[in-house]
């Protein structure tokens, strides 16, 4: 699922325009967290095809990766790059609010 | 909720409830031995109140006095300020940090950063928790302030039943925790969840009164357990928060007759001979410059010649002042400060209010462990509450220096006005020895006084006593009694005059007395050497008498011899009939 490192400025490069570096972080197969991927992947397909990657943490396994990205909701989707960092929680189920969240919209 | 309660209800063990000591000073004494273990205890207050210290205090003596590591998980200071507040307060975080037995956990939550779309849940702050607990084997856990995470998520919802789910879930984990929560308006919490997912409730509360703040803690609930229902004070300074459960103390103090010496030999005299019990409570209460500090000076001096400890506790004037002026009436205190026998703590009684000044006493007592603690003077904390709140704090410490069998001095300031059996501070019927001090003025002059108010358990002097300070100390003066009372003063002076002429005029009397009578014994002697003399002049007479007598007897034995001689020449016959008869011739004769 996760895009290797050594291949971001590459896409960058092929892109033309910044890369959207996602992060899932999810605490098991969850109904919520299941959705919440689902969710994900459809919006990134529709409004931002080629130009993403997601990277999902599974913090039952990695409970470490909690605190850097100060994780508390669960599922969080972080938008890491481009800066700045942008949070969206929940199953994801509202595409418009995931797309003001990524700042892929105006309010 | 009701599957929680069931819950909780199976689980519960057999005996009483375990509790962890929280290693507060105080705290452990009005909770009977801690906190509920394994259970959750919720802290409230206001801004101020020392939430954050009281957690921090709780991990850092878990950690150092009961081996239980701890986790701080702190919503609102980032760890690097925490570290730095609380070295100030005398916890070393970082050092326990270094040592593994405390992990300090900062959540940042920032709304704006964050965009809420359906259902989501926090199980990142229980895996973050989780992950904390289980790295360094955490028994107890801080989280502060935890309704932060309100302010982070708009879902209300969801997060009464994410703290519900955490709750229960912290239980499971088996650590203690603290969780601590801003009061708002009357309330424990801002939510008003939290207080009833604890199992112990305690409320920390500032109070301000006449411009005088006091912290204050209450036990609001403890579930399964006896607790002090009274707010008690605390004070947070150098070592953390510490709690005076003073009321907890009954009135069974074990009493001895043990005495403690007033350091005046006249004083102790008036009290039944030794002094002042070890444990009692002495007044000395009087107008203004009676000298009330210098028969403190006095005791003190004495105790610690005989090496205890003194705490003196000065409300009115600086340490430096009261060694100046004690130097006067030749008691240094110089010396016994510096061996450490003698210590001050110097206070305006407005300074702060009368739990806090009883806490700072409580705290300096429990640390110096004095034989004799002075106040000096108690008139003043009327200042600093109600003469009701003054009583209150006085009784608890008395009660509490009793339990210890420390002497307590206290002075107090009569007005001139007033009758002088009143203290200000209305504390007569607590004290065991009242010794008044009082100016006599008779003859235009003001003298010195005092006497033995009253005193519990012993026999003491009903005189009147003056007194006079000179260099050597107070000196109590003989009692003079003159037709209107004690004589004082010059009034004393002349009456000690009076005697001291008395005293020479009776001495002189005895030796003219004396003269007067070896006078008459010569002359008697004289007499009986005359009549001597006559009787021997008549003895000698006698004797020359006698011997002329037996002279003249010899002479006529002779003569009558030679007669004979002369006759028997004639008659030799009638010589030798008449032998028969010659006696008869002699008696004839």
């Amino acid at each position: 699922m996760s895009i290797r490192e050594d291949e971001t400025l590459e896409l960058e490069q092929e892109l033309g325009g910044p890369l959207f570096d996602l992060r899932l972080y999810v605490a098991g197969q969850t109904p919520k967290c299941v959705t919440a991927f689902a969710n994900l992947k459809g919006i990134c397909e529709e409004h931002l095809e080629g130009k993403y990657r997601i990277e999902v943490i599974d913090l039952l396994q990695n409970p470490q990766l909690a605190e850097g990205d100060q994780i508390l909701a669960i599922p969080t989707l972080v938008r890491r790059l481009p800066t700045p960092i942008r949070k969206v929680i929940g199953d994801l189920s509202n595409t418009e609010r995931v797309l003001v969240g990524l700042d892929l919209r105006p309010l | 909720m009701s599957v929680s309660n069931s819950q909780q209800f199976t689980e519960l063990p057999d005996g009483p409830m375990p509790k962890v000591p929280s290693g507060i000073q105080g705290l452990d004494q009005i909770t009977d031995g801690g906190l509920p273990q394994g259970r959750a205890t919720l802290v409230s207050g206001d801004v101020g109140c020392g939430k954050t210290v009281f957690g921090v205090q709780f991990l850092v003596h878990g950690a150092l006095d009961y081996d239980e590591p701890g986790v701080l998980m702190t919503f609102e200071e980032t760890p690097a300020e925490l570290v730095q507040n609380m070295f100030a307060l005398g916890f070393d975080l970082k050092a326990l940090v270094d040592q593994r037995k405390l992990s300090i956990h900062y959540v940042h939550i920032d709304r704006r950063e964050i965009e809420e779309t359906g259902e989501y849940d926090l199980e990142g702050l229980f895996v973050r928790l989780n992950y904390a607990i289980d790295t360094i084997g955490a028994k107890r856990v801080v989280m502060d302030t935890i309704e932060s995470i309100f302010s982070g998520f708009s879902s209300e919802a969801i997060l009464r039943a994410e703290l519900r789910r955490l709750f229960r879930w912290l239980k499971d984990k088996g650590v203690t925790t603290v969780i601590t929560a801003e009061s708002v308006a009357g309330h424990l919490s801002r939510h008003g969840l939290e207080e009833f997912l604890s199992d112990c409730v305690i409320r920390l509360d500032r109070r301000l009164s006449e411009e005088v703040s006091t912290r204050r803690v209450e036990i609001v609930k403890y579930r399964g357990s006896t607790h002090g229902a009274n707010e008690y004070p605390f004070l947070i300074d150098h070592g953390g928060i510490s709690i005076l459960p003073i009321t907890a103390l009954g009135l069974n103090h074990d009493v001895t007759s043990e005495r403690f010496p007033s350091g005046i030999d006249r004083m102790d005299a008036m009290l039944g001979g030794e002094g002042f019990y070890r444990g009692s409570t002495v007044l000395i209460s009087g107008t203004a410059g009676t000298g009330k500090t210098s028969f403190v000076g006095q005791a003190l001096e004495a105790a610690c010649q005989r090496g205890e400890r003194c705490l003196y506790f000065a409300f009115e004037e600086s340490p430096e002042q009261i060694t100046r002026n004690l130097r006067s009436i030749g008691i240094d205190l110089a010396p016994w400060r510096e061996k450490g026998l003698l210590r001050f703590s110097a206070a305006r009684p407005t300074l702060y209010g009368l739990e806090m000044h009883l806490a700072q006493m409580h705290k300096c007592v429990e640390e110096f462990e004095p034989t004799l603690v002075i106040l000096d003077p108690i008139t003043n904390f009327v200042m600093a509450g109600t003469q009701v709140q003054v009583k209150g704090m006085l009784i608890r410490l008395i009660d509490y220096l009793k339990s210890r069998k420390i002497v307590s001095l206290f002075t107090s300031l009569t007005d001139g006005g007033d009758a002088l059996e009143q203290s200000e501070a209305g504390v007569s019927s607590l004290i065991d020895t009242w010794i008044l001090l009082k100016f006599l003025e008779t003859g235009g002059e003001r003298n010195r006084a005092l006497y033995v108010l009253k005193s519990r358990g012993m026999p003491h002097s009903n005189q009147i006593r003056e007194y006079v300070m000179t260099d050597h100390g107070i000196r109590l003066l003989d009692v003079y009694l003159g037709p209107a009372g004690v004589l004082t003063g010059s009034a004393r002076y002349v009456q000690e005059a009076r005697e001291r002429a008395e005293a020479v005029r009776y001495q002189q009397e005895i030796a003219s007395r004396e003269r007067e009578l070896e006078r008459q014994r010569e002359a008697v002697e004289r007499q009986i050497a005359g009549l001597r003399a006559d009787f021997e002049a008549k003895q000698d007479e006698f004797r020359r008498f006698l011997n002329q007598e037996e002279t003249r007897d010899e002479v006529r034995r002779e003569d009558r011899q030679a007669m004979a001689r002369l006759r028997h020449d004639i008659d030799e016959r009638e010589w030798a009939g008449r032998r028969g008869s010659r006696s008869e011739g002699d008696g004839v004769r």
